[in-house]
């Protein structure tokens, strides 16, 4: 059981990276990553929140559906719940917790942006994972979000010295960077 | 061609406000998958058939969804429309089904579907709203086929399959693998920028937040509906007063129309 649930991290964090294999959450990929310290934010927040959605989603996905025989409406159940819960969150964080919703509040609104969050749990209803395999899925891929955004942070704050040619400055060299992590991310499918 | 309204929807998707390379919407798919021109195609038809009937039904329904639940009802719809969509791919094109895999589901939160329902189909009369989406559906699968056929020549030596390249010319694979999707779409925007060629992510004057989806999204659509910290953390009475005519707003648009 422990090697399966350290195979499904280590596939999910490293190996089919969220964002530089899979491409899923590539807006705020490309869109926060300015700086170090706003990444490392975005990317805690994240964390966060998917992890909670793939909980959420794989207790109402193995418990409401399953027995039901309605998995097919997973689609629609999880867009739904997603939304809400990421608003019951928000909400709940800013009463209740206010310094962690001013380490990661700001970040929220952006991450439902996020179509990593419908996608993990997709996956996870995909792959028939029960509940614990859902969640460690769920934060592993969550952190190699976390990892690919800071480390595009890193290279780009490191970049912004640079004689970029003018055709290139901007998105394209943002993405040239993401192809390069890309490349280098693919070594990992050698650990698998 | 521009004095026809119904041929103007479709110059206007496929050319001169293509989803994928003007208003650079549904990156994520984009990349994903345009391994191929046939996964470009597929995709690109799923998302027209999508967006053709979900236009044709928030436009018909757009006097009878009240303003304030319009984003949940037109999210149930789209959703629905894809589901209908991914069990047709599963019964009748089980190959492009397993290859395109999630992103079938993921439909639901392509920008390009509910930026038109929001800015088209609720203002518009339901046979003009499905010429909207048949244009934007058209230019996006144009857009995914060039992407994929590109990728495809380049990373396996095909198109559509079909061997095209001569005998000695030895595949450049990282094209049809990951990292060929980013390259390819920097080369892309690169290009772009050098012709100076309308894109929403080029140039200075972009929010970066925003650079992808420019608040088009489904989730951001959602977001902009809730209560935020400042009407939550408000006293009752001055926060009520901002927050009416917010919401009030798609309401009286709809009656104009």
């Amino acid at each position: 059981m422990l090697a399966k649930l350290l195979i499904i991290a280590v596939s999910s964090c490293l190996v089919s990276n969220v964002v530089l294999s899979q491409f899923l959450g590539i807006c705020s990929f490309v869109g926060v990553s300015t700086d170090v310290k706003t990444s490392a934010g975005m990317g805690g927040a994240v964390v966060f929140v998917i992890t909670l959605a793939s909980a959420v989603a794989s207790l109402i996905y193995n418990y409401v559906l399953t027995p039901l025989n309605i998995t097919y409406l997973k689609t629609i159940v999880f867009i739904v719940v997603i939304a809400a819960l990421v608003q019951i969150v928000e909400m709940f964080m800013h009463k209740c917790m206010l310094s962690l919703y001013n380490a990661l509040g700001v970040y929220l609104p952006l991450i439902t942006t996020n179509c990593a969050v419908l996608g993990v749990a997709l996956t996870n209803a995909q792959n028939s994972f029960g509940f614990v395999e859902s969640v460690v899925n769920g934060f592993a891929t969550a952190l190699g979000y976390c990892i690919a955004i800071i480390l595009l942070a890193g290279i780009r704050e490191h970049m912004e010295g640079n004689d970029v040619p003018h055709s290139w400055q901007g998105m394209p060299i943002v993405l040239i960077t993401a192809a390069l992590m890309s490349i280098s991310f693919f070594g990992f499918s050698g650990i698998m | 061609m521009k004095n026809n309204k119904y041929l103007e929807r479709i110059y206007n998707g496929v050319w001169k406000e293509n989803p994928l390379f003007v208003l650079v919407l549904g990156t994520c798919p984009t990349l994903a998958v345009t391994t191929s021109a046939t996964n470009g195609f597929g995709m690109g038809l799923a998302a027209t058939a999508v967006l053709i009937l979900s236009n044709i039904i928030i436009s018909a329904l757009r006097n009878v969804i009240p303003g304030k639940v319009r984003l949940p009802a037109e999210i149930v719809i789209v959703a629905s429309l894809v589901t209908v969509c991914d069990m047709l791919m599963e019964a009748f094109t089980p190959e492009l089904y397993d290859s395109l895999g999630i992103f079938i589901p993921l439909i639901v939160v392509n920008c390009i579907i509910l930026g038109r329902a929001e800015a088209f189909a609720l203002k518009n009369k339901p046979l003009v709203s499905a010429f909207d989406g048949l244009g934007m559906g058209l230019g996006f699968t144009v857009a995914l086929v060039l992407i994929g056929g590109f990728r495809e020549i380049l990373g396996a030596g095909t198109i559509f399959g079909l061997k095209v390249m001569p005998a000695g010319y030895t595949p450049i694979s990282i094209f049809i693998l990951a990292p060929g999707a980013f390259l390819v779409y920097a080369m892309l925007t690169a290009l772009q920028n050098k012709l100076k060629l309308p894109c929403a992510t080029n140039g200075d004057a972009k929010d970066p937040d925003h650079v992808m989806c420019d608040g088009n999204c489904t989730m951001c659509r959602i977001h902009s509906l809730a209560p935020t910290a400042e009407t939550i953390n408000a006293p009752k009475k001055p926060a009520a007063k901002p927050a009416e005519p917010k919401a009030e707003t798609p309401a009286t648009e709809i009656k104009e129309n």
